[in-house]
């Protein structure tokens, strides 16, 4: 007997009891269909951790203080104050691996207009901020150096606290208050959206550090410090660089802790990356449960499938069937439901994940399909069926005729 | 002379049940020629079902030797024997056995399905089968379509698919009214006397079995009994 024929014998025999043959199938259905689904979810978030590290720049380097073991503090907090705004000149002078810094000095504020009110973080920043951080502005302009060496009065505000504020009113020019002292708004931040869902980057002011330092927080030493290197290939080149010379100014004897950090944007990225590709697998293997659930499923139905068509088996075997005829068709059968049963959750599965963004929780999340999913899936699903579909088959080939044909 | 279809040589065949065993064949020798039509008979527990299924290789004598058309398929495995089944004998059962929610085209060319025939050829055989029946006009409906004397008569065309040696019959009118009993009984014996084709069926109604020109009787395993000619028919 041929493939050919004997998938048609065995869709016709599916056929003759067409809801069974659904209800068998659903099992991997809706396996195959939850496998899709989730492939796609984590292929989707790792496509976004990728975007938005890619947002961020790659040439990306952030200097914080505070050693290894302690880990650091990147606004505000207590203890580590050992960067100065020297050092960030001195890295911008002698490190020549390095394009731009930004000496960062954080703090909270309440900022007012007119009659509305919000509490959001500031951000002191220096003039090259929108490049180091990729950040463009959407209206207005930035500060520069000159702003920045007196200590400016000025702000650059992100979307969030500029529709808190000001809702569609135009914000350019016009006076704010920080912490009670008045501010003139120069421009407006892109919007860049939530980081990891914890925390909105558009809620944000920008101001000069030195404002900060002077003016809002009364300190001397800086946050941090974001460094842009002049390329990609050249950022592990600059983090030597800077580490040297931090070491050099900080007088750090060799062997003992460093009292700050360097850390490369694209390390993070990986590691971020590289989370996102576990969670991914773990989605997978759950989703991947389900289908060995659906396997076993089938299993059973085919198990009382046999059962009933005892008779029918007796029948087949008078008229000429060999134990391996019986065989091969209960186990097309198998394997011609799960393959329907996968091309049916490919369906299922390729929908409900360009669906999800319609659902509220899964508004944000993004879907990926990918094809060797879409394979690994059928392959899979047909293997369950050879599989699961195996022990019935053999069952009802190893029958006896006579007590077959006997049964009621 | 007559061909010999079968020959039986001391058959016998015993069962295992439990701790004891029960010799439901003790020793049959029996010859059935070409053309023959014979009715088997016997009260429950003679071994006349033994006897059938040995017959139509369904299952193998425990001793003794049955040939068919000269080849001792005694000595057969399992996929030799399903071999002959499908190419030298049509069997008829009480219960019709059909499969439901099948039409009976797709009843009819079932044998057919375990050779190389295609599907042509298959469906061109069984209309043909399905026409020396008398029931060409009811190849598309379904099983439960049909009346228990037309199932009847789908399984004999369903028989006779493979123009086979032999057909089994195996109480072929239990479960049809007297009227509809005759009607197979006729189709019966023109198969047998137009076509020649060689018939043993098992009965206990004794009217049955007169359409049978011998008769055997079995006993406690054993033939007891033969008769000749159509005796006691109207």
């Amino acid at each position: 007997m041929n493939i050919l024929r004997t998938s048609r014998i065995a869709l016709r025999a599916l056929a003759r009891n067409k809801m069974r043959s659904f209800l068998t199938a659903l099992g991997i259905i809706i396996g195959v269909g939850a496998v899709i689904a989730m492939v796609s979810l984590g292929e989707g978030a790792k496509k976004g951790v990728e975007e938005r590290f890619n947002s961020l720049g790659t040439n990306l380097l952030n200097v914080f203080p505070g050693s290894r073991d302690h880990h650091g503090i990147s606004s505000g907090g207590g203890g580590w104050q050992s960067l100065k705004v020297e050092d960030a000149e001195a890295i911008a002078a002698q490190c020549d691996a390095v394009r731009y810094v930004s000496p960062s000095a954080n703090t909270r504020a309440q900022v007012i207009y007119a009659n509305k009110n919000w509490n959001t973080s500031v951000q002191g920043v220096g003039a090259r901020y929108p490049e180091v951080r990729n950040w463009e502005i959407e209206a207005g302009t930035f500060f520069d150096e000159s702003q920045v060496t007196a200590a400016g009065k000025v702000c650059v505000l992100g979307k969030e606290v500029k529709k808190s504020l000001f809702e569609d009113e135009d914000a350019l020019g016009k006076v704010i208050r920080v912490k009670g002292i008045p501010f003139r708004v120069l421009g407006v931040l892109k919007s860049k959206g939530e980081a990891g869902g914890f925390f909105n980057r558009d809620d944000v002011i920008v101001v000069p550090y030195t404002t900060v330092m002077k003016r809002l927080a009364r300190e001397d030493h800086i946050n941090s410090i974001d460094v842009q290197a002049v390329s990609m290939d050249r950022t592990v080149e600059a983090k030597g660089q800077i580490e040297e010379l931090l070491r050099i100014r900080h007088k750090i004897a060799p062997g003992a802790d460093d009292d700050f950090q360097v850390r490369n944007m694209s390390e993070i990225a990986e590691g971020a990356a590289q989370s996102t590709q576990i969670m991914g697998i773990l989605l997978g293997s759950i989703a991947s449960i389900s289908l060995l659930v659906g396997g076993i499923g089938i299993m059973n139905i085919m198990l009382v499938s046999v059962t009933e068509r005892i008779r029918e088996i007796g029948i087949r075997m008078a008229v000429g069937a060999r134990e391996k005829d019986i065989l091969l068709q209960f186990l097309t059968e198998a394997v011609v439901l799960s393959f329907l049963g996968g091309g049916l959750g490919v369906i299922f599965g390729v929908a409900s994940s360009k669906l999800m963004k319609y659902i509220p929780i899964f508004a944000g999340w993004k879907t990926i399909v990918s094809p060797q999913a879409i394979l690994l899936a059928f392959a899979f699903s047909a293997s369950v069926g050879i599989f699961f579909g195996f022990y019935p088959a053999r069952k009802a080939s190893k029958l006896d005729p006579i007590e077959a044909l006997r049964y009621e | 002379m007559a061909k010999k279809i079968i020959e039986l040589q001391n058959l016998v065949k015993t069962y295992k049940i439990g701790d004891g065993e029960v010799r439901a064949l003790q020793g049959v020798s029996y010859t059935v020629d070409d053309g023959d039509f014979l009715a088997i008979m016997g009260p429950s527990g003679s071994g006349k079902s033994s006897l059938m299924n040995i017959l139509g290789c369904l299952d193998k004598p425990t001793s003794g030797t049955y040939f068919l058309e000269g080849q001792d398929v005694s000595t057969f495995d399992k996929n030799a024997l399903a071999r002959v089944r499908n190419r030298k004998i049509g069997f008829v059962f009480q219960t019709f056995n059909l499969l439901s929610r099948t039409t009976a085209l797709e009843n009819v060319e079932l044998p057919l399905l375990y050779t190389s025939a295609h599907s042509r050829e298959r469906h061109e055989r069984a209309l043909a089968a399905l026409d020396s029946v008398g029931l060409r006009d009811r190849a598309r409906h379904k099983t439960n379509q049909l009346s228990g004397g037309e199932q009847q008569r789908v399984a004999i065309a369903r028989a006779l698919l493979n123009s086979p040696t032999l057909i089994l019959a195996d109480e072929p009118t239990g479960n049809l009214d007297t009227k509809t009993s005759n009607e197979i009984m006729d189709v019966f014996t023109k198969l047998n006397v137009e076509k020649g084709i060689t018939m043993v069926m098992v009965t206990h109604e004794t009217d049955i079995a007169c359409y049978a020109r011998k008769r055997i009787y079995l006993r406690d395993g054993q033939i007891v009994r033969e008769e000749r000619g159509k005796e006691g028919r109207d």
